[in-house]
């Protein structure tokens, strides 16, 4: 696949939902009360079906099914160590990387098992943001222009990649920011720079699926702010996972949650439902902050 | 609900003989004294380092002349007669250069393999002891075994032979493959530090956008890693240049740089010379002792090198361009 074109149209979905512009800034709150209501008929991107992973004898997720829907933003909450980063993990494949990991159960995006897909083209396909802000060590537009480059060949000129970097910066609201200065070290933005290049990064190649591991954890509340409001526009275009211990941020901008206990999918609903009428008592205590 | 107390502060705390924050003058004797033998030792080898810096410097700059740069050295008991040391300098400059093209790419992947592959273990750790023996090896000793390893008839076209085809096993050819031997375990042991200080999800963030590992050790890890490689390069061109017992077994022992064969450019390097060196023991009185002179402007000239060597490693080391990830 040339990295350069624009994924072939088949599987681009239109969301038949209504269509709220989020273009011009507004404050947190404002875009939260304008959130566009559920797609009832939402289209699902990506379904894990009794998913089970394990690290050697240590169970992480243990037979969890869940759907993952473009147009809505799917959190994943609960306690430290309850798996959400291993199921974030297994939906590129990422946990493959891990030595002694183990893998049962089936992962399917738009109806294809991910196994039969290609690695490399998975990953372009369902890309991922880090907790930690980790830009390559080189310039801001180099760093986008990696994920567009094949196999990181240096044999596409800069000219011809200029438009294409360029719309990733601008989805992850950096480009007023940072385009007069495209050639800046990554690493001497703020953290919260760095964190958007990232997602910028993640964005370049056109992804279906964008997950996201806790990525305002090591960031201020205002880059948090921002990014959230990001995350808002981008769930128009794809679909986002996003694994928060941050409950707040889950009501936020989750649309639908799934709360994990132990490796299990103790619940998953809208968020309101989740939040304000959880059906189990684990839930129940948890989002009231009684644990965690 | 029962507050929970903090246990009572312990009466009978020992008290710490020598309380380090606390002024010297209360220390016991004992400590006192060690301390004094630590100030000492640091400041003996301050004395050290300037003794031989401004003594070299001293004795350089009284006899180095800039003809001594750009005439060639001849082998004459008059000293007026004898020459400069260009083709010194020329071979230090040409062994730095041999060596390291041979080091640097060799160590790098070795770095690389040990780094990101090392499979099978075993093997792993053959190659890691196998660098720790090399750079425990007294450069004479790697010195005799390349002068036994390059005599074998086969190898001839790398040096110097004689008539009826005598393989003497000396060329700067060999000096550039025995000295890249010096070099290789700071170059591995320097990108090593560089690749493992990379933290894991750096390098899961270019799997994560569908990069192969070979694209993600040459567009991500190798240049994270440069200013190690670059700081690790710099040492072997220190221990490359300060080498005295590799050149003077392989050298072959001419003052002046002798080319042998016919291909121009290559044929030097199939030739013989010397470097700064084994310029200097030659004319110092260990060696025939012809030319004290000039061999401290020499011995001068490569302290110069060397020490802006070190500068270079200081430089690359603390460089402003060392930025790193929120951690
Ligand atoms: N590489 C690993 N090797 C072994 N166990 C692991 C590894 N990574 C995570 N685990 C274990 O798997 C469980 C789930 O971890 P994780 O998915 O990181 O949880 P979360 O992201 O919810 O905090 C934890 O108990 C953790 O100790
Ligand atoms: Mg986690």
């Amino acid at each position: 696949m040339d990295p350069l074109m624009p994924p072939p149209p088949i599987r681009r979905i239109v969301v038949d939902a209504p269509h709220v512009p989020v273009a011009p800034p507004e404050p947190l709150e404002a875009a939260v009360r304008a959130r566009p209501r559920l797609a009832t008929d939402a289209v699902e991107r990506m379904r894990v079906e009794d998913l089970t992973i394990a690290y050697g004898p240590k169970v992480a997720v243990n037979g969890v099914t869940l759907p993952v829907h473009q147009g809505e933003v799917l959190a994943l909450i609960g306690p430290s160590g309850c798996g959400k980063t291993t199921l974030l993990r297994s939906l590129n494949r990422l946990v493959e990387l891990t030595p002694g990991a183990g893998r049962g159960g089936k992962i399917v995006l738009d109806g294809d098992d991910v196994d039969v897909i290609e690695v490399t083209d998975l990953r372009r396909r369902v890309s991922m943001v880090f907790q930690q802000p980790n830009p390559f060590p080189m310039s801001i537009f180099d760093n986008v222009a990696y994920a567009l480059r094949e196999q990181g060949s240096k044999r596409v000129k800069r000219s011809e990649l200029m438009a294409p970097v360029r719309s990733a910066l601008e989805r992850a609201g950096l480009w007023d920011e940072v385009g007069d200065d495209l050639d800046r070290p990554a690493l001497r933005m703020s953290g919260g720079q760095q964190q958007r290049l990232c997602i910028a990064r993640a964005l370049a190649a056109n992804p279906e699926v964008l997950l996201l591991d806790e990525p305002c954890s090591a960031l201020d509340p205002r880059s948090t702010a921002i990014i959230e409001e990001l995350i808002l526009q981008l769930r128009e275009e794809l679909a986002v996972v996003i694994v928060t211990h941050n409950l707040q941020q889950a009501y936020r901008i989750g649309d639908r949650v799934a709360f994990m206990y132990l490796g299990e999918l103790v619940e998953y609903g809208l968020a309101a439902d989740v939040f304000e009428r959880p059906e189990h008592t684990r839930t129940a205590e948890y989002v009231s902050g009684a644990f965690g | 609900m029962t507050a929970i107390q903090s246990p009572p502060p312990r009466q009978d705390r020992p008290r710490l003989r020598t309380d380090p924050s606390g002024s010297w003058r209360a220390w016991p004797l004992r400590d006192r004294i060690l301390l004094g033998l630590c100030w000492a030792a640091g400041l003996f080898l301050i004395f050290v380092a300037a003794a031989i810096t401004l003594y070299m410097a001293f004795k350089g700059i009284q006899f180095l002349r800039p003809n001594l740069l750009w005439t060639r050295p001849e082998a004459a008991i008059d000293q007026s007669k004898s020459g400069g040391f260009l083709d010194p300098m020329l071979g230090t400059l040409l062994i730095i250069v041999g060596a390291l093209a041979i080091a640097a790419p060799l160590g790098i992947a070795t770095a690389v393999w040990l780094t990101e592959y090392g499979k099978p273990t075993w093997l792993a750790r053959m190659v890691e002891s196998g660098v720790e023996v090399i750079a425990g090896t007294p450069a004479i000793v790697l010195a005799l075994f390349g002068l036994a390893f390059f005599s074998q008839g086969g190898l001839g076209f790398l040096s110097t032979t004689g008539e009826g085809g005598a393989v003497f096993g000396r060329s700067l050819l060999i000096c550039c493959t025995v000295l890249s031997l010096e070099a290789l375990p700071m170059i591995v042991g320097a990108t090593r530090e560089g690749l493992m200080s990379t933290p894991r999800h750096v390098r899961e963030a270019s799997y994560a956008l569908g990069k192969t590992r070979a694209a993600t050790i040459h567009r991500v890890l190798l240049p994270t890693a440069r200013p190690n490689i670059a700081t690790g390069c710099a040492l072997g061109m220190g221990r490359v240049a300060g080498d005295t017992a590799v050149v003077l077994l392989l050298g072959g022992g001419t003052l002046q740089l002798a080319a042998n064969g016919s291909i121009p450019g290559l044929n030097t390097l199939q030739g013989t010379g010397s470097t700064l060196t084994t310029y200097v023991y030659a004319n110092s009185p260990s060696g025939e002792g012809g030319a004290p002179e000039k061999a401290y402007a020499a011995a001068f000239l490569l302290l110069l090198l060397v020490l802006a060597l070190n500068w270079a490693v200081d430089r690359i080391a603390r460089g402003d361009g060392r930025l790193g990830w929120i951690r």
